[in-house]
């Protein structure tokens, strides 16, 4: 007990355990149970920040979640620092190191003070009406500058290297708060057998209650019926207690966000251990326990280290045994402080005065006051507070009958405990849409009608007194229970003595001697926002609160409020002429308090940002040294470079192998969609622009899909294995796409068609093999299917088996060779492709992979949807108008092929393009022109869609999309480049290798 | 009274009050032209209509309070580099507009061109990205591609290794683009429109549309009562369909919810602006320090402005992976806007079917850039009755004849 402000009872400290931290840089002593907050306090320590635009020096203001003054930055080295943690929630371990943010050199010496000076220049928007000129100035001159003032601590500045974790639950009655109204709710509805969660934000249960001393509950002290409540709770095996747990959010059909802390508080947090853990609750009914925030008092000098809330004095006081101070003054509109003038003085601190603003406070907690003899004074104000690092003085007024005020005397002090009364933490509420009610009264708005399965109790409700709150508990857990479900027992009703209760307050700026300017009266405290701020914000025309929120930053800081928006409220309110519920709140929104990233991105990082799809071939791939590429989810084998290759010798390899031989080439990522019943044809007819019906079994067709506005949106070949059964394949990105598309068409448009409808992509995996030696390769293994020409020509498919396996095998070509695609079970997937590339071996064919596919599909002008098309092309731009069942009476996107824009002359149409450099091989991308040099803005003809080297012609390929470009054929367009002229090309027919398609009907 | 660096410290040494910024009055019995949203396009009309065309009896009628819509609701990101030529002329127009706008206005409007960084994470981004280049390079705008390295340069705090599930293959680089604040472009308006006589009247909802027998629109019925109008602009974003539905006519609209966050405010990190569409996010930081993330719409149409907190999760999830140092950052304050979105995700300008009826929406998710460029041509087109060059392709009509603008189209759909 090496301070003087360190007393020797809480009920939160462990005085065996000592601990030393550092708070820039030097040493301290505090002990398991404290803050840091608490920690310094003990040691007579109040200065702990500096404000964000005036760097004013600021003390600990509150005692929880609520504090906007004292911000530090709390590291471990090594990626584990955190900026602009709240003094009053960190809790000490050993060898903490925590820093003061914001001021520079020191916290003491801070340079930025000057602002402080310069204040009357710094009023409400004050930047919105300078640094205007010269017209660059802004972005080059006062930004950077007005950037690094602002900002409050740092980023860190390395990657982060803990781990957060996440769970999902469900249960009957989330209660939010473990106070006394909470723990009592949880009570009446654990005993029913409800399935109950309680969360706190706090590291230990009963809230407010830990601060108290004298009350009695049942006979019993406070302290014995708390821990009795919560160890009766922890026998309850389907009651979950979340301590260290906020809920941040409350979405819509009673989801909560609650984000639990796992590790920071502990010295050495376990190996692997997650740092935090996002918990995603569906509850069906919720309890809001949240409690009330006290108010700050708004008068001059109200922000001086040393002035805090009274409550909070209390909380030091009897939470940690740290005493704020020697000589206090309090300074009050409602009674709750008055317990803790009783309890400081009790524990040696001398009372200078209560001020009270009230003109005649009656109440218990008076009453206890005198009785101890501790000077009232009613009827009188603080008017302004004195000392530099800490207060040392305040100048007290009284309240004439006709209201005004005098200057009466300044009284000595090294702390002032101030308090407003109370403001219900109606945030939750409020994010669930609920609709607050205004008790005038009482000046504050309480919950009103629930939007959701919700109830509020306690403070949170505006219930001050501990007995109506515990009642309101036990009756609130008894009521969700059965509401949930469950058959509840009445808890006899609790007797509370020695409470006293807020009862009252005050919201707004505290009267003050005429003729007086408010001065620094702060209202947000983090943000510097002043009652002169709020009130000439009104006078600029101001009115709405979120405009006076927004123009004065009040509310706006990382508490966002909620010590202030009262106070602006009330001040806004009076400078408008208008009651405070006319003026209303500003929107509650998530998260309560400001909630770590990694928490809520949990574990998607890396690997698990996305999950991975690979094929059954995927490692003999990786084994054979392919490298990959994304292709939506999927990782598909990208080239296969031997020994030295770069990617341009590889696909040029790759693409000579397979028109001179053969290619093996994993096509398992295509979309496979099976498509069954007695309206399957019909089903394709009404989806695809082709005709479906006259498609024999054992036939394949390719299909093309457009949008409703007329726009290819895939393609892919369909197969007809039955009568009523198709295998339709699509793109490898677009299979969840087109799935949902049909769909939507069958559930909306055509629900009269009996089809089903089965992703069956994962079920098989797909093996290309392409070449003149393709059928040579399959033979072998091939026993039921008769693979010649006339019995299996080009486009169609046969069900029989493979090594064995049960296939599907299409015959299709999407590189121009005699082509096949083997379709086996993925299970066997990889067997098969190891098979079939034994055989390709002693062929001399190769394993190629994406780029080749690319290359050699567009040899044949062959389209890939996404990169010939863009969503705006139409098939008869792709000069495929072949593709459209001219005599189908509808299908999706036909209507939208008559409009005048789909008939015009100049849309693109899909050519090739010839560079007259044989070499140059234009950008994708490249546009169109029609001179070398076009002028800046000039229109393009078009883009170049796909552009390769190509080994099979020995030179440069390209595909376009050119204006008119079938009539232009011959002309000699410029294509651009990034880093030069553009460079001429002829415009030529897209099909660049075996026009007549031999090849392919080999 | 202009304000200046000058009027501020007269201001300090005098302690006189400001003049209040605009004035709140009540409503005339009608008006030239009636234009119903005063947000940053309904405001930048109004004011163009006084200081381009003289038509200075004009009312911007607001339900909430100015500037409480999606312009006081976005992520404030500017840029130009748009991929058809058309939208290339809108979006540079309004950056035009930008460069001078502060001055224009007598106002801060802190627009700052600190560059707009797009990431290409796949070969098919590459494509779209180096296509935009040459488009834009083609229409004269700036926009530059970057190599990994280069785009780290830029903004060092991205994650350009291997180590992430998309790596970073590349960037497009637009250093004209950046951000400005956004209350201070509703506010600017609104003092600039108001001090040329322009009215606008908040807490004034419009409920109805009146037309005259021959079908002509004469006015609007509003919560203060009807009030009467030559000519009435629709500026509504997210709630257009309800107010054209007023005059039965049907938008090829679909209102959905977008959300944004911003972290607790830390000193300078993050220099630039960086997007990526691939995984869905992105980020810079505001003068107050604050990280100002954003993503993609919530799935389901809605007019609710709070969003699923899954939406904000993988927002995060994609900002943490490519900007790891900011995992431990935090959250301070999640909202959603309602935004209007065309079938060609292009806005629609101009004419309805209903004489004297004007429509500006279609903003979708990236309106704020336009503000000044849109408000200016729709001024145009509200005072003249007919379109002005660069919004004469966003015809509402363009849905009828297939003339679409289709923005999402480059990044549409890969193989
Ligand atoms: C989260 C989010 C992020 C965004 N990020 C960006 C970004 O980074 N860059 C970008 O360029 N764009 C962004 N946008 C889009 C941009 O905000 C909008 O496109 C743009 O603000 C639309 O401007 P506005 O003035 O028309 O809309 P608003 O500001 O919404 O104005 C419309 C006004 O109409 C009023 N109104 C509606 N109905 C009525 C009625 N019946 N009577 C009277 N008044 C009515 C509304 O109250 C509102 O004030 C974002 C949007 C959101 C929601």
């Amino acid at each position: 007990m090496s301070s003087a402000y360190r007393l020797p009872h809480a009920t939160c400290i462990d005085y065996t355990k000592p601990l030393r931290f550092t708070f820039d840089g030097k040493s301290y002593q505090g002990f398991h149970g404290d803050t840091v907050a608490s920690a310094l306090l003990a040691q007579g320590v109040h200065l702990m920040g500096r404000s964000f635009k005036y760097h004013r020096p600021r003390g600990v203001m509150a005692a929880g979640a609520e504090e906007p003054n004292a911000l530090l930055d709390v590291s471990r080295g090594g990626g584990r620092s955190v900026p602009n943690l709240r003094a009053t929630q960190v809790e000490l371990y050993d060898g903490l190191v925590v820093k003061s943010q914001n001021r520079f050199p020191s916290l003491r010496f801070d340079v930025g003070a000057i602002n402080d000076l310069l204040a009357p220049l710094f009023g409400a928007g004050f930047y919105y009406k300078t640094f205007m000129g010269p017209r660059k100035a802004w972005a080059h001159l006062y930004e950077p500058v007005i950037r690094h003032a602002a900002g409050l601590g740092h980023a860190p500045s390395k990657p982060d290297p803990d781990t957060y974790a996440n769970q999902f639950a469900h249960c009957d009655v989330l209660i939010v708060g473990g106070g006394a109204a909470g723990l009592a709710a949880a009570l009446s509805a654990g005993r029913s057998g409800a399935r109950v969660i309680v969360a706190d934000e706090q590291a230990q249960w009963g809230g407010g209650l830990l601060a108290e001393r004298g009350v009695e509950i049942d006979g019993q002290p406070v302290q014995a019926w708390l821990a009795q409540t919560v160890r009766a709770l922890q026998a309850m095996p389907h009651v979950r207690l979340l301590s260290r747990t906020t809920a941040f959010g409350y979405f819509q059909q009673n989801f909560i966000g609650l984000v639990e802390r796992l590790t920071d508080h502990l010295a050495h947090p376990p190996q692997g251990q997650p740092r935090e853990r996002l918990w995603q609750v569906r509850a069906k009914r919720v309890i809001l326990a949240t409690g009330a925030i006290e108010r700050p008092l708004v008068f001059s000098g109200n922000d001086r280290p040393g002035v805090m809330l009274a409550g909070a004095a209390r909380q030091f006081l009897n939470r940690y045994g740290a005493l704020v101070g020697k000589s206090v003054l309090v300074f009050t509109a409602d009674d709750a402080a008055y317990q803790a003038a009783i309890d400081l003085a009790q524990a040696g601190a001398t009372v200078m005065a209560i001020v009270d603003l009230r003109e005649n406070p009656q109440g218990p907690g008076i009453e206890a006051a005198r009785a101890l003899s501790l000077p009232v004074l009613t009827s009188h104000v603080v008017i302004e507070t004195f000392g530099r690092l800490r207060i040392n003085a305040a100048a007290l007024g009284r309240i004439g009958p006709d209201g005004d005020v005098t200057p009466v005397k300044i009284e000595q002090c090294d702390a002032l405990l101030m308090s407003g009364g109370f403001t219900p933490s109606v945030h939750l509420f409020s994010q669930s849409r609920g609709k607050l009610h205004y008790d005038a009264d009482r000046q504050i708005f309480v919950p009103g009608i629930s939007a959701q399965q919700e109830c509020s109790i306690g403070a949170a409700k505006g219930t001050f007194a501990l007995q109506e709150s515990v009642q309101e508990g036990f009756a609130a857990g008894a009521e969700a229970a059965e509401q949930a479900g469950f058959k509840s027992q009445t808890i006899a009703p609790s007797r509370v003595r020695h409470d006293v209760p807020s009862c009252a307050g005050f919201s707004g700026a505290v009267p003050r001697p005429k003729g007086q300017r408010a001065g620094k009266a702060f209202v947000d405290f983090q943000n510097d926002v002043k009652v002169t701020d709020i009130i000439s914000a009104t006078q600029e025309g101001f009115k709405s609160i979120e405009h006076v929120k927004r123009y004065t930053t009040t509310g706006m800081a990382t508490d966002q409020g909620k010590t202030s928006n009262m106070n602006a409220l009330a001040v806004a309110a009076d400078a408008l002429g208008r009651t405070i519920p006319d003026v209303g709140l500003t929107t509650f929104r998530m998260p309560y308090t400001p909630v770590t990233f990694g928490s809520i991105a949990g574990l998607a990082r890396g690997d698990l940002f996305d999950p991975v799809r690979k094929t059954p071939i995927h490692g003999w791939a990786q084994h054979h040294g392919a490298l990959f590429e994304d292709v939506g989810l999927w990782k598909r084998a990208h080239y296969f470079p031997q020994k030295g290759e770069s990617l341009h010798q590889a696909v040029l390899r790759e693409c000579r192998t397979v028109r001179s031989k053969a290619g093996l080439f994993d096509a398992s990522t295509l979309g496979k969609i099976e498509i069954v019943g007695p309206d399957a044809a019909e089903f394709l007819n009404r989806l695809y622009t082709n005709a479906w019906s006259k498609l024999a079994v054992g036939r394949c067709r390719y299909g093309v899909m457009l949008n409703e506005q007329g726009f290819v949106m895939d393609d892919g070949v369909i197969g007809r294995l039955a009568d009523e059964r198709f295998h339709v394949t699509t793109t490898t990105t677009g299979a969840p796409r087109v799935l949902a598309h049909m769909e939507d068409y069958l559930q909306t448009e055509f629900p009269e068609l009996d089809v089903w409808l089965t992703s069956t992509t994962e079920q098989w995996a797909v093996i290309a093999v392409q070449g003149p030696l393709a059928r040579q390769i399959l033979q072998p293994f091939v026993t039921d299917i008769d693979l010649s020409p006339d019995a299996m020509p080009h486009m169609s498919v046969r069900t029989g088996h493979i090594c064995g396996v049960e296939t599907r095998l299409f015959r299709v070509s999407f590189t121009g060779e005699l082509g096949f695609e083997v379709n086996v079970p993925s299970g066997q997937g990889r067997m098969v492709w190891e098979a079939l590339w034994a055989e390709a071996e002693k062929h001399g064919a190769c394993a190629y992979g994406t780029e080749a596919m690319h290359v050699l599909r567009a040899e044949k002008g062959f389209i890939i949807v996404g990169q010939d098309t863009d969503g705006t092309v139409t098939p008869a731009d792709l000069g495929m108008d072949w593709v459209i069942g001219q005599t189908k009476p509808d299908f999706v996107g036909k209507r939208s092929l008559v409009r005048a824009d789909m008939r015009k002359a100049d849309r693109p149409q899909f050519v090739g393009l010839q560079t007259h450099d044989p070499h140059f091989v234009p950008d994708e991308g490249a546009q169109v022109v029609a001179v070398a040099e076009p002028a800046t803005g000039s229109a393009a003809l078009g883009f170049v869609t796909s552009a390769y080297d190509s080994a099979t012609l020995g030179r440069s390929i390209a595909l376009a999309l050119v204006a008119n470009g079938r009539a232009r054929k011959g002309e000699t367009v410029y294509l651009t480049r990034l880093d030069g002229q553009a460079l001429p090309a002829t415009i030529v027919d897209p099909v660049f290798y075996d026009k007549e398609g031999a090849r392919l009907h080999a | 009274m202009k304000f200046s660096a000058y009027a501020l410290l007269k201001n300090a040494l005098t302690g006189s009050v400001w003049p209040e910024q605009w004035s709140s009055p009540e409503p005339r019995a009608s008006y030239d032209v009636v234009i119903v949203g005063a947000g940053g396009h309904g405001l930048a009309t109004a004011y163009y209509l006084a200081s381009e065309h003289g038509i200075r009896n004009v009312a911007v009628l607001e339900k909430g309070w100015l500037g409480g819509g999606n312009t006081g609701r976005n992520t404030t990101i500017i840029r130009s580099n748009y991929l058809w030529e058309e939208s290339q002329k809108l979006y540079e127009h309004a950056v035009k507009l930008w460069e001078g706008l502060s001055q224009e206005l007598n106002y801060n409007v802190m627009y700052s061109p600190r560059g707009v960084m797009m990431l290409a994470h796949t070969l098919h981004d590459v494509q779209s990205a180096k296509r935009h280049i040459h488009a834009n390079r083609l229409g004269g705008i700036d926009n530059e591609w970057l190599t990994p390295e280069q785009a780290q340069a830029f903004c060092p705090i991205l994650n350009v290794g291997p180590n992430i599930r998309y790596p970073v293959l590349g960037a497009a680089l637009q250093r004209r683009g950046g951000t400005a604040r956004h209350d201070a472009v509703a506010w600017g308006y609104a003092r600039a429109a108001s001090k040329r006589g322009v009215h606008i009247i908040q807490n004034c909802e419009v409920t109805g549309i009146r037309r005259a027998p021959s079908g002509e629109v004469i006015g609007v019925e509003t919560g203060k009562g009807f009030i009467g109008a030559k000519r009435v602009g629709v500026v509504a974003a997210g709630h257009t369909s309800v107010l054209m539905g007023m005059a039965d006519v049907r938008m090829p609209l679909e209102s959905y919810p977008l959300q944004a966050l911003v972290s607790e405010p830390v000193k300078p990190v993050m220099p630039c602006v960086v997007m990526s569409n691939t995984v869905h996010a992105y980020m810079s930081q505001s003068d107050k320090g604050e990280l100002v993330i954003g993503a993609g719409t919530d799935a389901y149409t809605s007019y609710s402005q709070t969003g699923g907190l899954h939406i904000s999760a993988h927002t995060l999830d994609a900002i943490c992976e490519l900007f790891p140092v900011v995992r431990r950052m935090k959250m301070l304050r999640n909202w959603g806007g309602i935004v209007d979105v065309t079938p060609d995700r292009s806005p629609i300008i101009g004419k309805t079917p209903v004489e004297g009826l004007f429509v500006n929406c279609g903003w979708g998710t990236g309106g704020f850039k336009a503000t000044p460029g849109s408000g200016h041509v729709f001024a145009h087109t509200l005072a003249t009755g007919e379109p002005y060059a660069i919004n004469a392709p966003f015809t509402l009509d363009r849905f009828l004849t297939g003339r679409l603008i289709d923005e999402a189209a480059a990044a549409a759909v890969a193989h």
